[in-house]
């Protein structure tokens, strides 16, 4: 993986900075209680999904030029096999307690 | 060309090799973690009389133990950078600061641990909590072997200096270091946000 060039300063802390205000927002939203109900939770995920990315961008340098396409091949065909198996066993659990109730 | 450059070469490419065979690693560890994610999820409101997350968890704690593991990526990243440079003294110094970041998040992991049995919330009370030192404690283990790995680069780098296979295993390490703090962001998302709601 010959992505060396795009290793920075700069670009560590911008992941760094932009890593924090994504964790500050969920943070404070529980804390102040600024949000209540099940927006909360839409709100954590969303800022977590975005610090994924981010992690992945500024931390493990991924990018669709310069890393190779077999590493991002098996970066979906994890994500897929883990929304399969995530998905798959929480959607059969919410629906035996459904019918357990 | 020469035999030194074809060589040069062919350890280049076994390299390259062994770096996609730790991101295929990677990728089923993470995996292994979103597996423990989903059977916590299933678990999590099953206290059993016990504690539930709302008594156990202090989110001043773990905010603390997010920004140890935040910094020390970013002290990780600080320390490849440095070995791009290829000054060795810089790489130590900053694989130096990060283990004591890392250590830092593991001493508070096990106080919180310790904590939580001493309130009567060990991991055979109920399977919320079960779920909970097994998801969390797993992070944990990866963290401590994550220092050990530290410790043994800085040796490398200290003995052997910047050599080719040195490099290629000091990036290996950073790849595994950046990719527990994902996983840690999953887990405060995950457990300790919704947990004290």
């Amino acid at each position: 993986m010959n992505h060396t060039a795009e290793r920075s300063v700069a670009t560590y802390l911008t992941g760094f900075v932009l890593a924090i205000i994504l964790t500050a927002i969920p943070f404070a939203i529980v804390w102040g209680g600024l949000v209540t109900g099940p927006a909360v939770y839409a709100v954590i995920a969303a800022a977590a999904l975005m610090q994924v990315v981010v992690h992945l961008v500024f931390f493990l340098h991924l990018n669709l030029r310069s890393t190779p396409a077999e590493n991002l091949f098996f970066l979906g065909f994890a994500a897929v096999l883990i929304v399969i198996m995530v998905g798959g066993s929480l959607w059969i659990m919410t629906d035996l307690h459904h019918r357990m109730m | 060309m020469s035999v030194a450059t074809v060589l040069e070469e062919e350890e280049t490419r076994s390299l390259e090799a062994r770096e996609f065979g730790f991101w295929v690693y990677l990728m089923t560890d993470a995996i292994i973690f979103a597996l423990l994610f989903a059977t916590y999820v299933v678990l999590s409101k099953n206290s059993a009389a016990g504690p539930t997350s709302n008594e156990l968890f202090d989110l001043r704690h773990t905010a603390v133990e997010t920004a140890l593991l935040l910094l020390s990526s970013l002290t990780f990243g600080m320390a490849t950078i440095a070995m791009t440079a290829g000054r060795a003294g810089r790489v130590v110094l900053w694989l130096i600061v990060t283990l004591a970041l890392g250590l830092g998040f593991l001493a508070m992991e096990l106080l919180e641990f310790h904590g939580m049995i001493a309130k009567g919330g060990g991991p055979e009370v109920s399977g919320f909590l079960s779920a909970f030192f097994t998801l969390v404690g797993t992070h944990g283990l990866h963290v401590a072997f994550g220092a050990l790995g530290i410790v043994v680069m800085t040796g490398q780098v200290l003995i052997k200096g910047l050599t080719l296979p040195v490099r290629s295993r000091l990036i290996r390490l950073g790849l595994f270091w950046h990719f527990l703090d994902i996983v840690w962001i999953g887990i405060f998302s995950v457990i300790y946000l919704p947990g004290v709601m």
